[in-house]
Parts: structure tokens; C-alpha cells; sequence
């Protein structure tokens, strides 16, 4: 016997049902010669037995059978066959279209009619051969992408646990601060950070990055870092923004950017400083019911090289219990069933909508939860409340120390002073503090040496060099004039100094010391008296000397009176480090 | 009737070409079963089974089509149709008419196998 088997094809296992022993015969005859395996059964209940044992790939069933019809035999292999492409082609010489239409209708794939015709069915078997082979390999592709998928939500996973690490919660579980993150949201490219600064009051950040995925994930690493190191040294929002910007640009592809909104809530002030960068409009939420727009001012971080780079921030005063609203473009994208967007009216109608400034949250939350019900796009929002609240809500929030080395200098001295324009454009009190850190256990204290360094070297800066009289700032507006005339006599600075002096020694059982601050500057000096008068003066916007008073064991005025001394005296508890107290530790008086 | 009518030359060419040497095999198988058939047509007719007959008659014709039996196919056919309108009143007239068609047939297609 020859075969004119197919040229090339690999041969397929093909089953015949029918049961016409002759019409079966050519068929046998046809498909060896065309070297195909070929497995016979005259009847569908053979045939369905048939497919069970041979597993062929491909079924020739007749319509009319005795005991089992072809019909309910295609519809059995086919559930057999599950999600293999198992084509079948019925054998037939029914004519009229219904009794057609009902062998497709079961799961028939195509028709043979008779007379068999070789080259007909050689056509027929290449045809379904090629969509077999084509079925199979997106099968493969498809549960490639599933492999490959569940590797990627693994991988994923790994990732956010590393980046959790770095960014943790900050005091986002502070009372006053309320957000709305789904937990994978990091891979939509949403950042939120939240951290007490080392002089009282929290810094917070909403970021969204372009694009999705491990791309936009990978630069919230370095951001938080940036964020979390420099709030906990007491770098200003400016210097956190413009080292932010910095790196990004430098790290970033073209093209991918972070839109952000950074806030700086000064709790003892009752004031919000605000950068926003590429952020949909941030709300202040007044008590009257009214609310102000935080817009964006800027470009995102990571466009602008960092001589172009501007950090100035809005400044709003907030009354205690009012609310700073800021949230990714995910809200105002999000789309309903049929398309929709949210979009900037439907959120300025909930802040429209009568009630407390601390109820818009969850009022927003939950109108975009039922705009966009059932099509699952709410993983892409990140929204964050912040009420105006009083200090101490903070004290509440665990601090996040990290752990001290214990290796740190104990007993030492230093000196730094800054010069002529320089006095202008860099603030030390950050570096300073950075040094005392390092003093095994005075972490505990870097808010209060944040604030006493600050008000030193303020004092020194306005007072002595620029020569700025506090009786400036007796009432509400002579504040912001004092202010604006600090920022020009700043702009003319040429000459002048402040020399900080940091003089450390340990107590004796090594649980505590004693920090000696001394800060001279290049101005005439004061008497005691115009000293005291400045302390007066300066209690009334609850900062400058006066609060040095209060945080240090020692302050005294030295030299021509150009010169403050402050002793600082700290000592960690005996039992709970962590609850260290310094001599002086109540600092509200 | 003529010879060309009862048997599609053709077919029966083409059948041989893919049967080889198991073509005189075909034959007498169709033959066989033929019989057979048309032993089931005359036993549904007998009682009364219309389903059956036009089940037989519907397959037998299939057999005649492969075969290149082309009246008898025709043949087949009615009884198929009378079966599916399950009136057998004409039943003892179609089997005649298969068993004549059908002796006609054997008797060119055994001639074909001496070939």
C-alpha cells in the first residue's frame, strides 16, 4: 500500500464513527493513505468509549447512528475534551439546514458530505490541523502569561515588603490623619508619606508617578528615604523638595516624572506651608463650610533641572479642627459602567455638600466608592485628610527612632561659623543636629535640641546680624512684616558671622549628659534688659529665647552680650529607654 | 435504463484508485450489507416502525452515495422520506424498487470487480 501521506504534516489520530462498514472502509482507506492513524468505532457510544482510550486528535462522526446518535456523542468528546481543541467533522448526507445547524449547534466544527472526496478531506484535516496547532500555542502562551503573571505578583509582593521597610507608616496612624491607600497602590506609582518633624508639626507627601508596575514603583524608594531622613533631621520642606527634584531628575528616565503635593502642618503655628507639583487641586476645608484651593504651582519632580527648580511653598493659616484635603488624579479618573469619569465637579460637589470639614473624607471616599461600584478601578486612589490639631496629638504617635549604635562620641567639642553670604543661603541647624545624633542615646532628644540650635541661631542671625528689632513683631501684621523685612535684609547681606560652638560630655554612668551650645555673633551684643525684653516680646508668637528658657537647664548672655550660652541637660530613664526624659522634660508651661 | 445511470463510473475510478487492492473487498462488503439492509427495511415495514425504516433507509442511501450507486440512492431516499413522514403505505413499493435497483447494481459492480 502507498501513501500519499500529507507533505510534511506530522500524521494525526484520527477517529471514525459511522456505521456503514463500507462508508467506514473508504474512509480508513483514505485517511492511512494519507498517513494518518486512524481508530474506528461504528456507533457513539464506541466512539465516545473510543476517544476516552485513544485520546485521538481529531473526530470524524457520522449524524445518524444506532444507540448513540453522532449529536450526543460530539457533545460528550467535547466535554471530554475540555480545553483541548478536539475539531469535529460530521459525516453526512442529511440535506435539510436545521438538522445541519443542530450538529454545529452541539459542537460540530464542520461538515463532510458524501460522497467522501480525498481531496476535499485532505483540505478539511490540514485546515483544522493548523487551528489545532494554533489553539495550542496560545494555550502555551496563555499559560506562559499566567506563569509569568503569578511571578511578577510575587516578585511584587517582595518589593513593596523591601520599600514598607523603608517608607513604614511614618505617623500616618496619627489621629488627625486620615488616607484612603490600596495596599499595592505603590505599583500605580502612589506614594504617601507622613513623618513628625524634630520641631514639632508632621510633614506629609502625596506622590504619582508616571506609568505603572516596577517602573513607577522604583523611584518611591529613594523619595522615601529622602522624605523620612531628611523631616527626621530637620531639613525645611524646601530643602526635602528641592533634594527630591534633585534626584529624581537624576535617576528618573525621560519622561517618567512624580507629581506631588508636599505640606509642612505647623502645629504651633496653625499654619500649612504647601508645594504642589502636578497634583490635582489640594482643599483647605474651612469651618464656615467654605474651602480654598491648594493648585498646582509647579511642575512635578524630576523635569526641572535643579537651578530651575522652585520650592516656594503657599503659605495658609488653618484654624484648629479645619482640614487639608489632597489626593491623586485616580479619583478624578476613575470611571463608572459606563465610562465616566469622576471628574473635578463631582468632588467639588461633595465639598459643596453642608457638614463638618472632618466629614468630606469619608463623604469623598464613599462617593467615589459608589460612582465607580463594580468596574474596579478604586486600587488607583490615594487621598489624604489632615486636620489642624493641637500638638500634643502627636505624642501619642510612637516616635521611630532607629536603633543607636552605641558607638557614637560621648565627650567632644566643636566649633562652626558661617560667614558673610553664606548666612543667607544655608541654614546648619540640620548638620548640627546630624552631629548630635550621633551621641549614643540623645536621639531621644532631637526635638528638643532641633528647636533650642533653631531659636539660638535665629536670635543670633535677626537680632545681632541684620540687626531686626522684635518689637516689630508685637502685633498679628508687624509678623509678616517682620518677616518680609528679614527676607531683605537677608538679600543684602555682605558681611557678618555666627559662630556655633557644640561642647558634649558624658555623666559619669553613661546614662545621660551634658550638651553646652554657645552661639556668638558678629553684632554689637545686648544688655540682660534688652534681652529680657525680648523674651517678652518673642513669648507672644510662643518661640525664640523664651522657649530656649523653658527647654534648657542654663541660658545666659556672655561677652559684649553678642554671645548665648545654653546648657542642656539630658538623662535616658532607668528602666524604658525610650522614656527618657530631659532634667527639664515638660516643655508645655 | 442504461448502464451509465445505475453506476457512477467515475466514482467507482476514483474508489478503486483509493481502495487498491481492497476494492473487491468494498464491493462485496456493500453488497453484503445491502442485503442486510434490505432484509431491516422489510422487517421495519412489518412492523410498522417508521422511525427505523427511515433511520435503515437514510443510511443505506449514504452507502449508495460512497459507493457511486446513484438511483439506488434515490431509491433509498424516498423510503428515507416516507419514513420521516412516518406514512408506509407506498413501504412494499419502495423495497421493490431498492431490491430491483439493487439487483441491477450488484450484478454491474460484480462485473467491475472481475475487472
Amino acid at each position: 500500500m502507498t501513501t500519499d501521506a500529507a507533505f510534511g504534516d506530522s500524521p494525526l489520530r484520527i477517529l471514525i464513527a459511522e456505521d456503514n462498514q463500507s462508508d467506514r472502509m473508504i474512509l480508513h482507506a483514505i485517511l492511512t493513505r494519507q498517513g494518518h492513524e486512524v481508530v474506528m468505532a461504528t456507533d457513539g457510544m464506541e466512539a465516545v468509549e473510543a476517544f476516552h482510550r485513544e485520546s485521538p486528535q481529531m473526530v470524524l462522526l457520522d449524524a445518524m447512528m444506532p444507540r448513540m446518535d453522532g449529536l450526543e456523542a460530539a457533545r460528550q468528546i467535547k466535554a471530554a475534551a475540555g480545553e483541548q481543541l478536539v475539531p469535529i467533522i460530521f459525516l453526512t448526507s442529511l440535506s435539510d439546514p436545521e438538522s445541519l445547524a443542530s450538529c454545529l449547534e452541539v459542537g460540530g466544527d464542520d461538515f463532510l458530505s458524501k460522497p467522501y472526496n480525498r481531496v476535499i478531506l485532505r483540505a478539511k484535516i490540514n485546515a483544522f490541523r493548523r487551528m489545532r496547532e494554533l489553539h495550542q500555542s496560545l494555550q502555551k502562551e496563555r499559560d506562559l502569561t499566567n506563569q509569568r503573571n503569578e511571578q511578577m505578583l510575587h516578585e511584587q509582593e517582595m518589593a513593596r515588603r523591601v520599600f514598607d521597610n523603608i517608607a513604614h507608616r511614618g505617623c500616618l496612624g496619627a489621629e488627625n490623619i486620615r488616607y484612603d491607600a490600596s495596599p499595592m497602590s505603590i505599583f500605580n506609582g502612589d506614594v504617601l508619606f507622613a513623618s513628625p518633624k524634630p520641631s514639632g508639626g508632621v510633614h506629609l507627601f502625596v506622590g504619582d508617578f508616571t506609568g505603572h508596575g516596577l517602573p513607577a514603583a522604583i523611584g518611591a524608594v529613594p523619595l522615601a528615604e529622602i522624605f523620612y531622613g531628611m523631616t527626621s533631621k530637620g531639613f525645611a520642606i524646601s530643602d526635602i523638595l528641592r533634594e527630591m527634584n534633585r534626584k529624581m531628575q537624576a535617576i528618573l528616565p525621560t519622561g517618567v516624572f512624580c507629581c506631588a503635593a508636599m505640606v509642612d502642618l505647623n502645629l504651633k503655628s496653625g499654619h500649612a506651608e504647601v508645594w504642589n507639583g502636578g497634583l490635582p487641586n489640594g482643599y483647605l476645608l474651612r469651618h464656615d463650610g467654605s474651602t480654598d484651593e491648594l493648585r498646582s504651582r509647579h511642575l512635578p519632580l524630576g523635569i526641572l533641572p535643579a537651578d530651575r527648580f522652585s520650592a516656594a511653598c503657599e503659605r495658609h493659616a488653618m484654624e484648629m479642627g479645619e482640614h487639608l484635603l489632597l489626593c491623586s488624579d485616580g479619583v478624578m479618573e476613575c470611571v463608572n459602567h459606563e465610562g465616566e469619569m469622576f471628574g473635578e465637579d463631582r468632588i467639588l460637589e461633595v465639598l459643596g455638600a453642608r457638614g463638618a470639614p472632618s466629614d468630606v473624607f469619608e463623604r469623598l471616599r464613599e462617593a467615589v466608592r459608589s460612582f465607580s461600584e463594580g468596574v474596579g478601578s478604586e486600587d488607583d486612589i490615594t487621598i489624604l485628610d489632615v486636620a489642624m490639631a493641637d500638638e500634643s496629638l502627636l505624642e501619642a504617635v510612637e516616635p521611630d527612632v532607629l536603633p543607636d549604635t552605641g558607638t557614637g562620641p560621648l565627650d567632644w567639642e566643636m566649633s562652626y561659623e558661617l560667614r558673610n553670604e553664606t548666612l543667607a543661603r544655608f541654614n546648619p541647624v540640620p548638620l548640627l543636629l546630624h552631629i548630635c545624633m550621633d551621641v549614643p542615646g540623645l536621639r531621644l532628644f532631637s526635638g528638643e535640641l532641633y528647636t533650642i540650635i533653631t531659636e539660638l541661631f535665629n536670635n543670633a542671625l535677626e537680632h545681632g546680624v541684620l540687626r531686626l528689632p522684635s518689637s516689630l513683631k508685637d502685633s498679628p501684621t508687624g509678623f509678616s512684616r517682620y518677616y518680609s523685612e528679614r527676607e531683605r535684609l537677608l538679600g543684602q547681606i555682605r558681611h557678618g558671622a555666627v559662630s556655633i560652638r557644640l561642647e558634649h560630655s558624658s555623666d559619669p554612668q553613661r546614662r545621660g549628659g551634658r550638651l553646652l551650645i554657645t552661639v556668638e555673633d558678629s553684632g554689637d551684643g545686648f544688655s540682660e534688659q534688652a534681652l529680657s525684653r525680648s523674651i517678652a516680646h518673642n513669648a507672644l508668637s510662643g518661640r525664640g529665647l523664651a522657649l530656649v528658657r523653658q527647654l534648657c537647664d542654663n541660658v545666659r548672655l556672655c561677652g559684649r552680650g553678642n554671645c548665648v550660652e545654653a546648657e542642656f541637660v539630658w538623662h535616658t530613664g532607668p528602666v524604658d529607654s525610650r522614656a527618657g526624659v530631659s532634667q527639664r522634660g515638660d516643655r508645655h508651661e | 435504463m442504461s448502464d451509465q445511470q445505475h453506476l457512477d463510473h467515475e466514482a467507482l475510478a476514483e474508489l478503486r484508485d483509493v481502495m487498491e487492492d481492497e476494492f473487491n473487498i468494498l464491493i462485496n462488503t456493500f453488497l453484503q450489507d445491502a442485503d442486510e439492509r434490505l432484509r431491516q427495511l422489510s422487517e421495519a415495514a412489518r412492523s410498522g416502525d417508521a422511525a427505523s425504516f427511515r433511520k435503515v433507509a437514510h443510511s443505506f442511501k449514504g452507502s449508495c452515495i460512497n459507493i457511486g450507486a446513484p438511483i439506488l440512492a434515490d431509491c433509498c431516499f424516498a423510503a428515507e422520506q416516507a419514513g420521516r413522514e412516518e406514512d408506509l403505505a407506498q413501504s412494499g413499493q419502495q423495497i421493490a424498487a431498492i431490491e430491483g435497483e439493487l439487483g441491477t447494481v450488484s450484478e454491474q459492480l460484480r462485473r467491475h470487480m472481475r475487472d
